[in-house]
């Protein structure tokens, strides 16, 4: 039972940063049904720019969080307009390719600028730890929860109260519509891009601090497995993003814990099948009707 | 008020629209008939911005909009209500007329625009927290057009009202349109429901594949012969 317990709380942490980014990948598919590859690396940039604000600029968790997070939406939005925006009539492969170049692109240019090796983090957050009856449970676990979940509830206001958030779920839901009510559909995706990798720069700043190492290749699995998470909850919606992140982080924790943590990666990767097969569209996901 | 001048649209190689020429003058409602595929929608939208004009040109009180994006036409109180509702299915009725005023920072204003609608839709005010998806036909009809007058139209451009609906509803959603239009909105109708349009309308215009075949007063198009024949179910 306490290990149960104690892969749990594991579990819940790393749940939370697949979350993050997971977020990215469900809402820039549901503004222009992209699945964004490159998503994955904004979260590698974001942990690099954390590292650097925090080695070089010796600033505290707060601010290198706030300006992973600025930095990686700006990035965000470049991306937008320097790939995706001059294909938005082309056929949806073209895209995709386009995504899929573009993680790539990102990669090397990082590796061709910080270079292969990997880095660690310094110290910015107490590693101490304390017992919940037998459990162990890291302070930085618990900024980690505290931090995603802060996150998600300021997403969800945006997304559900503010003019901007109204206007993405009007653009995502019948971009024509969304015109004739004077939404700028442009505006709208790049806000999109903005925030989804906002969070996704946050995450690697968390992952950063969490595993005290980061690489330029980093973003490559984390990416893949909040995809899957982002299609375990149903992709588009952004509630099943943070329970598909959530079940991933623990599913795969407990594969670890009580299997062999080799097998954890094809573990997470047959239940995308498993989904596949099962709901198509995942826990949350509408159903898609076809249109007679 | 709204002017086009020998308008052109194409898709692709295919031409839509015709050297379409008509004039709207304020107050009225004005009618465009004309079979499946002549050209009605695509003259709507390229009037709304949602379609490019290959030629021609359209002027909104002297201004010229020809290529003029679509959010700025909304500002200049141009208004269209789509064809088939396009309302949005997962927002509740309420965020869907809230919507409609986005362009809009007038709160006040608009909390009061939104009772004048319920008011005019009273299904609506009791369904405003429902999802706009579970409304049934006739009453998406009415929030996609309590949605339009939400920016406060100086036009307002419908697209086939009065498609899927039963009659009676029809009779009902054409006395609103009349409404509407007496409190001062000029209005452009879109109809293949050529006798009820004709019933409500000032003048109309009937477009063929792409071209303006004909135009006049409704009551002299309703008593056309060819108009009878074809599009109101007379002669023989």
């Amino acid at each position: 039972m306490e290990q149960f317990l104690q892969q749990m709380v594991n579990g819940i942490s790393l749940g939370s940063i697949y979350a993050l980014i997971a977020l990215g990948y469900t809402m820039v598919y549901g503004i222009i049904k992209l699945i964004n590859f490159a998503h994955g690396d904004v979260y590698m940039i974001g942990a690099y720019i954390g590292f650097a604000a925090t080695t070089f600029a010796k600033l505290g968790f707060f601010p290198a969080l706030i300006i992973a997070m600025l930095a990686s939406a700006a990035l965000g939005i470049l991306i937008e307009k320097v790939a995706y925006k001059p294909l938005r009539n082309s056929t949806k492969i073209a895209v995709l390719i386009t995504a899929i170049g573009m993680s790539f692109l990102l990669e090397y240019v990082m590796m061709f600028f910080v270079g292969a090796e990997v880095r660690s983090y310094p110290k910015v957050l107490s590693d101490a730890s304390f017992n919940l009856g037998n459990v162990v449970i890291n302070m930085q676990q618990i900024y980690i929860v505290v931090t995603a979940i802060v996150l998600m509830i300021i997403l969800q206001y945006i997304i559900n109260k503010t003019k901007i958030g109204k206007a993405m779920r009007a653009v995502s839901a019948d971009k024509d519509a969304a015109q004739l009510m004077g939404i700028q559909v442009d505006t709208t995706i790049s806000f999109t891009f903005a925030i989804g990798s906002a969070l996704a720069g946050a995450g690697g700043v968390l992952v950063g601090i969490y595993y005290n190492s980061i690489d330029p290749l980093m973003g490559m699995m984390p990416g893949l497995k909040a995809f899957v998470a982002a299609v375990f909850g149903g992709i588009g919606s952004i509630p099943g993003a943070m329970i598909g992140g959530l079940s991933i982080g623990i599913m795969e924790t407990l594969v670890s814990g009580y299997g062999n943590s080799m097998y954890r990666d094809a573990f997470v990767f047959a239940i995308l099948i498993v989904i596949l097969i099962i709901k198509p569209a995942g826990i949350l996901g509408k159903n898609t009707k076809e249109k007679v | 008020m709204l002017q086009i001048k020998n308008l052109n649209v194409h898709y692709g190689v295919i031409q839509a629209l015709k050297d379409v020429s008509l004039t709207i003058n304020e107050g009225e409602i004005v009618t465009l008939i004309g079979a499946n595929g002549a050209g009605k929608t695509t003259t709507l939208r390229t009037i709304s911005g949602l379609n490019k004009a290959t030629s021609g040109q359209i002027f909104f009180e002297g201004a010229d909009i020809t290529n003029m994006p679509a959010t700025q036409r909304v500002k200049m109180h141009i208004s269209q209500v789509p064809e088939g509702r396009r309302i949005f299915p997962e927002m509740s009725v309420l965020e869907n007329l809230e919507l409609g005023a986005y362009l809009r920072n007038d709160k006040a204003e608009i909390k009061k625009d939104i009772q004048n609608v319920y008011g005019l839709f009273p299904i609506l005010g009791n369904r405003k927290k429902q999802l706009a998806g579970t409304l049934s036909g006739g009453e998406q009809q009415m929030l996609a057009m309590g949605r339009a007058l939400m920016s406060r139209p100086k036009i307002l451009l419908l697209d086939e009202p009065s498609m899927g609906l039963a009659p009676l509803l029809v009779r009902e959603i054409f006395d609103i349109i009349k409404n509407i239009n007496s409190t001062g909105t000029t209005v452009l109708l879109v109809e293949q429901n050529a006798r009820m349009a004709l019933s409500i309308a000032h003048r109309a215009y009937v477009i063929e594949t792409g071209s303006i075949v004909m135009s006049g007063t409704g009551e002299e198009l309703s008593k056309s012969d060819d108009i009878q024949k074809a599009y109101l179910g007379g002669g023989e």
